[in-house]
């Protein structure tokens, strides 16, 4: 049966029918046991699966990365939560030293099969270190797999895929997204690594974005619409490895390219799908391919200067526009207004995380 | 202490000192091309630990753990194999000295990044721990390892959860060519540390192989009992250069006295003079032990020399395991 059921829901349904199907899975991070429950993705599992298999841990990332791949290479399936992607910067080591060449290094005799939810956000003054958007740097390790769910139904089936998968995977999900609405099946279901998900099909112009960035790229495409611009939204799911086949076929079939990443503008996701699509159908492209991205500074915190900082939909039709070479145009001219501040998701958010 | 036991701890001490003295003199041929860091002077730690396992017991260590690696009875062939750069090595080429796995003793690896295998081991235990197996995992770690954050995050968890690990200490006093004494306080004491963090401790002397074999056994007692996880630390010191065949004491960075006075309490001669000493054991044995020990090593270098190398295709293999068919 399938009903709505919001992201962070389809993520706790996931846990909790992993933990029942599969002995070896356990779920561990700060939080994970506590009345809030990692934004509620954690909430009654402790008392269903016992503190054995749902448990608190030290403040210790690194160290407590180690702890779950030692794990891993004895038959277990951890499942590692951060509630914010900037405290786990202090287990790079393990995870790039040990976890994402772990296979590699010992010849293919052991395997890492680990999970790391790694929560990304924006918003109410986060700042810079409690905002930033890492998927570029992992997906630029070997030896790691990166997902990045943007609709209930994905959250709780690549969650599912990553539990599965004999790899490291880190599972990126925007704060943003937790209270999003979709249709989820009850059933225990995977969401295949690897392949992105055509959200909107079109003609004139491929969007490739990912994680709470699509959901602006469909607001996009709806009143590109109006303008008579036929906007294809590939949603990317899976960072790394990069669905190339979908990209490129999208971008062959429509030969225009913008890519819309929540994440720094160098060097980073939007870059190499450009790159991808300039190495291998350059002939296809009618213009040079767009990114619409962060700027490359950290996060501000004040809402004064964040509500400049992210782009958002009038940037992404904008850089539309100009492609078609049409003059651009105030979010009042096409009909563009916000019900909430631009600092909060929805009205629901009062703060302060 | 029964004679077999004496022997066999005498034995595999000569050997480890004497595959790495053949390791040092054939490195200048050039082809054991990538860095090797010799145990030679610290065996008695490895051997003493070691004696005191179970096969299915785990090991990991750090990278000069050619003797964690034998003394587990890690395999010779796959060790000089991988040395060389070779398909038949244990990591197939892709690890060198720094990456040994034996999996067929549960030597689950070592890694040269300091203090990297100390919580990768904590899990192991922990997993063991999970699945209600009753296994001890050794975690074998230089001094310098004790000044990563790890070294304590390791501690604090596997005290917390009574983990069944045991950390070995090894203080050679050098970490490179940085004497202890420019990277810890003189007051500082590990086994105070290890103690606060409510884990068991002990020291012995880390070149008699007896004590280190008496200590390692109360902790792994300890540890067997299920009462928590145990830190033993011992004194020691490496021979040759940090990393390489040679010796390096000619930089200046540790003084000749010192390393004489090191020598003088080698534990492969030291023990051998005992046993000779208290009868335990006969020239004729010894000598009869360092053939058989040489050519054991002969067959390993051959088997290592005429192993083909990796196919060039292997730089792509597995970078991901494969997902299993019909999951």
């Amino acid at each position: 049966m399938t009903r709505e059921i919001t992201y962070g829901q389809a993520i706790l349904e996931a846990t909790d029918q992993l933990l029942a199907n599969d002995k070896s899975v356990y779920l561990i991070g700060l939080g994970v046991p506590d009345p809030k429950g990692v934004f509620g993705t954690t909430v009654g599992l402790e008392k269903k699966h016992g503190s054995n298999r749902v448990m608190d841990m030290p403040v210790a990332e690194n160290g407590m990365t180690g702890i779950i791949l030692g794990s891993s290479l004895v038959g277990m399936r951890p499942i590692m939560t951060h509630q914010r992607i900037d405290f786990m910067l202090l287990s790079l080591d393990q995870i790039i030293n040990n976890a994402a060449k772990w296979h590699y290094m010992f010849g293919g005799k052991m395997k890492a099969p680990i999970v790391i939810r790694l929560i990304i956000g924006r918003g109410w003054g986060q700042g810079p270190q409690h905002s930033q958007s890492l998927q570029a740097l992992f997906a630029h390790i070997p030896g790691l797999k990166v997902v990045m769910p943007t609709t209930p139904y994905d959250a709780k089936g690549l969650l599912i895929a990553a539990v599965k998968d004999d790899n490291p995977v880190i599972y990126i999900e925007h704060r943003w997204l937790h209270n999003i609405f979709g249709s989820v099946p009850e059933d225990f279901y995977k969401v295949e690594i690897g392949k992105a998900h055509k959200m909107a099909e079109g003609s004139d112009l491929t969007i490739v974005s990912s994680s709470y960035m699509s959901l602006e790229a469909l607001k996009a495409a709806d009143f590109l619409k109006k303008d008579g611009i036929s906007v294809e939204v590939v949603d990317l799911r899976t960072i790394k490895p990069l669905d190339k086949e979908t990209i490129l076929s999208s971008v062959k079939k429509t030969g225009r390219l913008l890519v819309v990443d929540g994440g720094w503008r160098s060097f980073g996701v939007a870059a190499e799908v450009m790159a991808l699509a300039t190495e291998n159908c350059y002939g296809s492209l009618k213009a040079a391919p767009v990114r619409v991205t962060f700027p490359d500074t950290p996060t501000p915190t004040s809402w004064a200067l964040a509500n400049h900082y992210y782009p958002k939909a009038i940037d992404i039709i904008n850089s539309v526009r100009t492609m078609f070479n049409l003059p651009v145009k105030t979010e009042a001219e096409i009909g563009i207004s916000y019900d909430v501040p631009l600092d909060v998701p929805d009205k629901s958010f009062t703060g302060p995380f | 202490m029964d004679k077999a036991l004496l022997k066999k701890l005498y034995y595999e001490m000569l050997r480890i000192r004497l595959v790495e003295e053949n390791l040092a003199s054939l490195y200048s041929e050039q082809e054991m091309r990538c860095p090797v860091h010799l145990c030679a002077g610290q065996e008695a730690i490895a051997v003493g630990v070691c004696a005191n396992l179970k096969t299915d017991d785990y090991v990991m260590s750090n990278h000069r753990s050619h003797g964690h690696f034998l003394a587990k009875g890690g395999n010779l062939n796959e060790m000089m194999a991988e040395i060389y750069g070779k398909e038949t090595g244990c990591c197939h080429g892709k690890g060198g000295s720094m990456h040994l796995v034996d999996l067929s003793v549960n030597y689950l690896g070592s890694t040269p990044i300091v203090a990297g295998t100390i919580p990768v081991g904590t899990g192991v235990a922990f997993g063991t721990l999970l699945k209600g197996e009753k296994k001890v995992t050794v975690v074998f770690l230089g001094d310098a390892a004790t000044e990563e954050g790890v070294f304590y995050e390791s501690l604090n968890f596997a005290s917390l959860k009574k983990l069944p690990v045991l950390f070995v200490s090894e203080n050679n006093f050098y970490s490179v060519y940085s004497p202890l004494s420019v990277r810890q306080p003189h007051e500082r004491d590990n086994l105070t540390i290890a103690k606060g963090h409510g884990v068991y401790s002990d020291k012995g002397t880390g070149n008699d192989v007896l004590d280190v074999y008496r200590v390692a056994e109360k902790a792994i007692k300890h540890i067997r009992d299920g009462k928590g996880p145990a830190f033993i630390c011992f004194d020691t010191y490496r021979f040759r250069e940090h990393c390489g065949p040679n010796y390096d004491n000619k930089l200046g960075y540790r003084l000749e006295s010192e390393y004489e006075e090191w020598r003088k309490r080698c534990p492969v001669v030291t023990f051998e003079k005992k046993l000779l000493q208290k009868k335990d054991i006969d020239q004729e044995t010894i000598d009869t032990y360092k053939n058989k020990i040489q050519s054991e090593m002969d067959e390993a270098v051959l088997f290592a020399k005429n192993s083909p190398f990796p196919k060039v295709s292997e730089v792509y293999t597995d970078v991901y395991a494969e997902e299993k068919k019909n999951d």
